[in-house]
């Protein structure tokens, strides 16, 4: 069972980060940020805290695992710190982490129920310190082993000056009744560039609410890429906040809907800072009676003056049962900025369909192409390394399970 | 050296519920170079689809067969594994799949599919690195035009129907796709039936016979000589006619 001890500052920090969560209560879908989600089902007495073990760890290729700089293990909430020798890394938990106590919570803010719970539940967290200048090369990786019952995983990235690194997290297990509630910050410096991939594998029933927030100082880059694969409810809430003039972000996101499952993403692109630049990708699937929603905002800030902005959501729907709702949105306060944004949600373009015909395709091998097609095109645009291949292995094998 | 035969007889078409085929016949047998020119409006393009079986294209009446099978009421597939190509005039954008994964998705023998995509490509004119690029997605014009001759090669149809293939090539380029579809008619005795609204084609193209398109049925049918006469009196003659 999760363990609900530590330094004092911890214990003080789950008391509040409940009794916030009393005071601010289960979000409902009347908020904009909450919409069309199914949170009005959430049951929480029904979770007991998750216990901390291992889950079966197939479905990782042994390669990622192999060529890690270091890989944290989650049991349950609680993270399990392995050793390693690269100057200019640190990863420990929090409580054993001098700033500890003075990080978490200083990207994410408090102000959200979500994030409240976390705080509430948390065993520890993870604390990535890459140091000023430092390059770790290999990926860091950490998987979240996701028992039955309530999780609270947290994780902090922390990058120096001019940095480089990858962090790449993946969920696993989830088998049963599960709820997993995340929260990873990333606070990246002055001319650091990081790479963060997400790729959530939960089973079937599990509920998944993510919250990822970044913050950019100048000239320093962030790059992601999540994919939302498992799940009953799979949520994701990314922001990134470019807080520094030059700062830029680059999502690419996916997520593919089977069977009953709902996915939710919500980004917000929140230029704050002159001349910061994000580009933001986001391509989907949904089958049987799945549903899929993306709201995204695109935030330009007074002052964020020469700033530029794109954002597209793409939704194949591939059974009359599926839904997808997509809703982009933008918020400009700032007159000299370029912003940009598509959405579309359909089924398979006729178009493209009747061109492969017309090279003697039969109409199920060129659905096959298609579908096959519309994820690779986003894996291709993603330079995050390792977790789009992972993402697409998940992928073809879901889409094969679909008859395509 | 195998020889086939397209008919087109009295087939009449509409496109978005408009009537545009008003009874085209037609014949194209292999090793021939068929050029159908027309007026902006007078149906090329609605012949073109209505031959492939574009949803959305409806024919009304009359028949196309291929060495005698009916086409009118199979779908494009199954009238491009008869033996028919179209090369599209706007080729469509594919994200995610390559000209190699479509080649071999429609039969092309994965053993020797890389040989034969470079000779081709280098035939036409096209830059090797595009070849894997997903399909006409950020390729120009001409360079997308000259894909589709590079797919024509690999799967070696019966009979290729050419929508305004010149339209984005440059002399030069048309002229090494006019060769490379020439050669073809040799190759494997290819039958081509090109459609085209400019003069231009027939410049580079070695055309047998020429027709005239107009209100949707062919109005005049000839040799070279034909184009001459178009291009001292252009399509008003027919027009009025």
């Amino acid at each position: 069972m999760a363990d609900f001890g530590g330094p004092k500052w911890l214990v003080d920090r789950r008391e509040e980060g409940r009794s916030a969560f009393e005071r601010m209560g289960i979000p409902s879908a009347t908020q904009e940020v909450w919409r069309y989600s199914p949170i009005g089902n959430l049951e929480l007495e029904r979770f007991a805290p998750a216990l901390a073990e291992k889950v079966n760890e197939d479905i990782i290729p042994p390669q990622l695992l192999e060529n890690a700089a270091t890989v944290v293990r989650v049991l349950g909430g609680t993270p399990q710190i392995a050793s390693h020798d690269l100057a200019g890394l640190s990863v420990t938990t929090a409580s054993a982490h001098a700033e500890g106590q003075e990080l978490l919570g200083s990207v994410v803010g408090g102000n959200e129920a979500i994030v409240a719970l976390n705080d509430g539940y948390l065993s520890d967290a993870i604390i990535i310190d890459v140091k000023r200048g430092a390059l770790i090369e290999q990926p860091i990786v950490i998987v979240h082993h996701v028992a039955p019952g309530a999780s609270f995983p947290r994780t902090f990235v922390r990058m120096g000056d001019g940095a480089v690194a990858t962090v790449i997290e993946v969920a696993i297990g989830g088998a049963g009744e599960t709820l997993n509630v995340p929260v990873t910050e990333m606070d990246v410096a002055e001319r650091a560039n990081l790479r963060y991939g997400a790729i959530q594998l939960l089973g079937s029933e599990a509920w998944h609410m993510a919250t990822i927030d970044a913050k950019v100082e100048k000239d320093g880059v962030i790059n992601q890429f999540t994919a939302g694969l498992g799940g009953r409810y799979d949520r994701c809430r990314s922001d990134v906040a470019l807080v520094g003039q030059g700062a830029s972000s680059m999502l690419r996101a996916t997520y593919l809907g089977s069977g009953e499952q709902i996915h939710d993403l919500r980004t917000k692109q929140d230029h704050i800072a002159p001349k910061t630049q994000s580009d933001l990708l986001c391509k989907g699937a949904v089958f049987g009676t799945s549903r899929s929603i993306y709201t995204g905002l695109i935030k330009m800030q007074r002052g964020a003056m020469r700033s530029d902005a794109m954002q597209t959501n793409h939704n194949l729907v591939l059974s009359e049962t599926a839904r997808a709702d997509s809703v982009p949105n933008l918020d400009i306060t700032e007159n000299d900025v370029r912003c940009s944004h598509a959405s579309t949600v359909g089924p398979i373009d006729e178009d493209q369909r009747y061109y492969l015909e017309s090279r003697g395709i039969d109409p199920e091998h060129a659905q096959g192409l298609l579908v096959r097609g519309f994820f690779k095109d986003l894996l291709d645009r993603t330079t995050v390394p390792i977790a789009p291949a992972l993402a697409g292995l998940v992928i073809e094998e879901r889409v094969e399970e679909e008859g395509i | 050296m195998s020889s086939h035969e397209l008919v087109i007889s009295h087939l009449t078409a509409t496109a978005a519920g408009k009537e545009v085929l008003t009874g085209v016949n037609l014949t194209v047998k292999s090793g021939e170079v068929h050029v159908i020119m027309g007026p902006n409006g007078s149906g090329k393009s609605t012949l073109a689809h209505a031959l492939m079986g574009r949803p959305g294209t409806v024919i009304t009446g009359g028949s196309i067969t291929l060495d005698g099978k009916e086409l009118v009421g199979l779908a494009p597939h199954e009238r491009a594994q008869a033996g028919l190509f179209l090369a599209l005039q706007q080729p469509v954008e594919v994200p995610g799949v390559s000209v190699r994964d479509a080649l071999v998705a429609a039969g092309v023998g994965a053993s020797d599919i890389e040989g034969t995509l470079l000779r081709e490509a280098a035939a036409v004119g096209l830059r090797s690195d595009l070849l894997d690029r997903p399909l006409n997605v950020d390729l120009s014009g001409g360079e997308a035009k000259r894909n589709e001759i590079v797919q024509l090669a690999a799967l070696q149809p019966a009979i290729a129907v050419l929508d305004e293939i010149d339209s984005g090539l440059d002399v030069d380029a048309l002229g090494a796709v006019s060769r490379r579809i020439e050669e073809a008619t040799k190759e494997w005795n290819l039958g081509v039936l090109a459609i085209t609204h400019f003069q231009r084609l027939l410049d580079e193209l070695h055309a047998d016979v020429i027709h005239v398109l107009v209100g949707g049925k062919i109005v005049k049918s000839g040799g070279p000589e034909l184009a001459k006469e178009l291009e001292a009196t252009g399509y008003s003659a027919f027009q009025t006619a």
